[in-house]
């Protein structure tokens, strides 16, 4: 069973590993990677909290649009669980 | 307009979306340059002192990145990959209080004063 | 005496073909009395040792994509392995005695019908603790910004023309994992032995900008 999830559109300055051109976005949990500790944190030497993480299977008529090479192929990428909402 | 911030806060720009310079993906960009180079024996080098630093604990990959974006996109152009990533090892070191600023300003003066190339400079 | 890892040739060229980047003789920069600087007072306190800085650099220097070369053709001559391989590519390349140290490698299958190609957009992650460094264009603006928007127009600038029924995964590097493409198996390679069939596997074709080489 599926689980489809958005990427927040939250933009902060900053260290943050969430690819602007996904922001956004609406994909589908590929896999669950465990937990690890939160880049955000240890980017700024700071005892890091670990988060959940997550592959997430975007198509690209998702990502771009009209600007898709293909709709039908897929961008996967990892994302923090803060940066989800669960749909 | 397609305007990204330059650094950590964007410079000279009353508004943004909050996009910075290193998010690269679905940017317009040319043609993939495919020429290669080995590394030199001083890149190596900041690549393993990078590497025993973040193994020791001192800090991670994340606080070498984090330096690295917010040195902004003109490091990047005018920059080699090794230089950039020695002044973000640097700037990591330096925040960590492992060795100060003084402390490094004498040495590298110090070690200019053995020699005109790297070879030259070693503390043999 | 400092450890010089190069053999110099004159020349100019490395062992692997390459120009080697400006070095020892040229006229020391800010940046190299930096490093030779910043190298000194770890020295100096006790963080590390300068036979630490050289095993650090020979143990990079031992790791090439002839490790995962090794990795691929395992996989493709043993099911179990290849299984294994799917489900922890860590554990695999471990299990074939490769130190990947803290590596979270996912491997990601070629097949008929799906193509993967792998690019890091934020900075360039790459599995290095397998493969070695990563090549110059992987870091590139150009490849970093291109490859998740128009991956098929990259994979022709590599000489890489997909069939229309293949469909095309890209996979961004954005946090902890790290990725490695496993190629498929060439046609007329049955009789092939691991070392012969690992010779085929190609640094590009495990980042999925290319293909193995025909046999």
């Amino acid at each position: 069973m599926s689980e489809r999830v958005r990427v927040r559109t939250m933009a902060p300055p900053g260290h943050v590993r969430a690819p602007y051109y996904l922001r956004g976005k609406v994909g589908e949990i590929e896999r669950p990677l465990g937990a690890f500790k939160n880049p955000e944190q240890l980017a700024y030497g700071l005892d890091a909290e670990k988060k959940a993480l997550f592959r997430v299977r975007f198509t690209m008529a998702e990502v771009w649009g009209e600007r898709a090479e293909r709709p039908d192929d897929t961008l996967d990428a990892e994302l923090y669980e803060h940066w989800l909402e669960r749909l | 307009m397609d305007r990204v911030s330059a650094a950590f806060y964007p410079v000279g720009m009353s508004d943004t979306d909050g996009r910075r310079w290193h998010d690269m993906g679905g940017r317009d960009a040319g043609p993939v340059p495919q020429d290669e180079h080995d590394f030199a024996l001083w890149e190596k080098r900041v690549d393993a002192l990078m590497m025993l630093c973040s193994d020791k604990g001192f800090f991670t990959v994340d606080g070498l990145r984090r330096v690295l974006e917010d040195m902004g996109e003109e490091a990047f152009e005018t920059m080699t990959y090794y230089e950039r990533w020695m002044a973000a090892v640097n700037q990591n070191l330096i925040e960590q209080g492992v060795y100060s600023l003084e402390e490094l300003g004498t040495k590298m003066e110090e070690i200019a004063a053995r020699g005109d190339s790297y070879g030259e400079a070693q503390d043999v | 005496m400092p450890h010089d890892h190069h053999d110099h040739h004159h020349d100019g060229l490395s062992a692997s073909g390459h120009p080697f980047r400006s070095d020892n003789d040229e006229a020391l920069t800010y940046w190299q009395r930096m490093e030779i600087a910043a190298r000194e007072l770890l020295i100096e306190k006790g963080i590390v040792t300068p036979a630490e800085v050289a095993a650090q650099i020979d143990a990079m220097d031992a790791r090439s994509p002839a490790n995962g070369a090794a990795v691929v053709a395992r996989a493709w001559t043993d099911p179990a392995f290849k299984d294994r391989l799917l489900a922890n590519g860590s554990d695999a390349c471990r299990e074939m005695g490769f130190d990947v140290g803290a590596l979270h490698l996912v491997v990601v299958e070629n097949t008929e019908a799906v193509h993967n190609l792998i690019v890091c957009t934020l900075c360039s992650c790459y599995p290095r603790t397998l493969l070695g460094l990563p090549p110059d264009w992987y870091k590139t603006r150009a490849y970093r910004s291109r490859a998740v928007i128009e991956p098929r127009k990259v994979l022709r600038e590599f000489g890489l023309d997909l069939p229309d029924h293949v469909t095309v995964r890209v996979h961004d590097s954005t946090a902890d994992m790290r990725y490695l493409v496993l190629p498929a198996r060439p046609a007329g390679t049955d009789g092939m032995d691991e070392a012969a069939l690992a010779a085929l596997v190609t640094r590009d074709s495990m980042i999925g900008t290319g293909l193995p080489r025909q046999p």
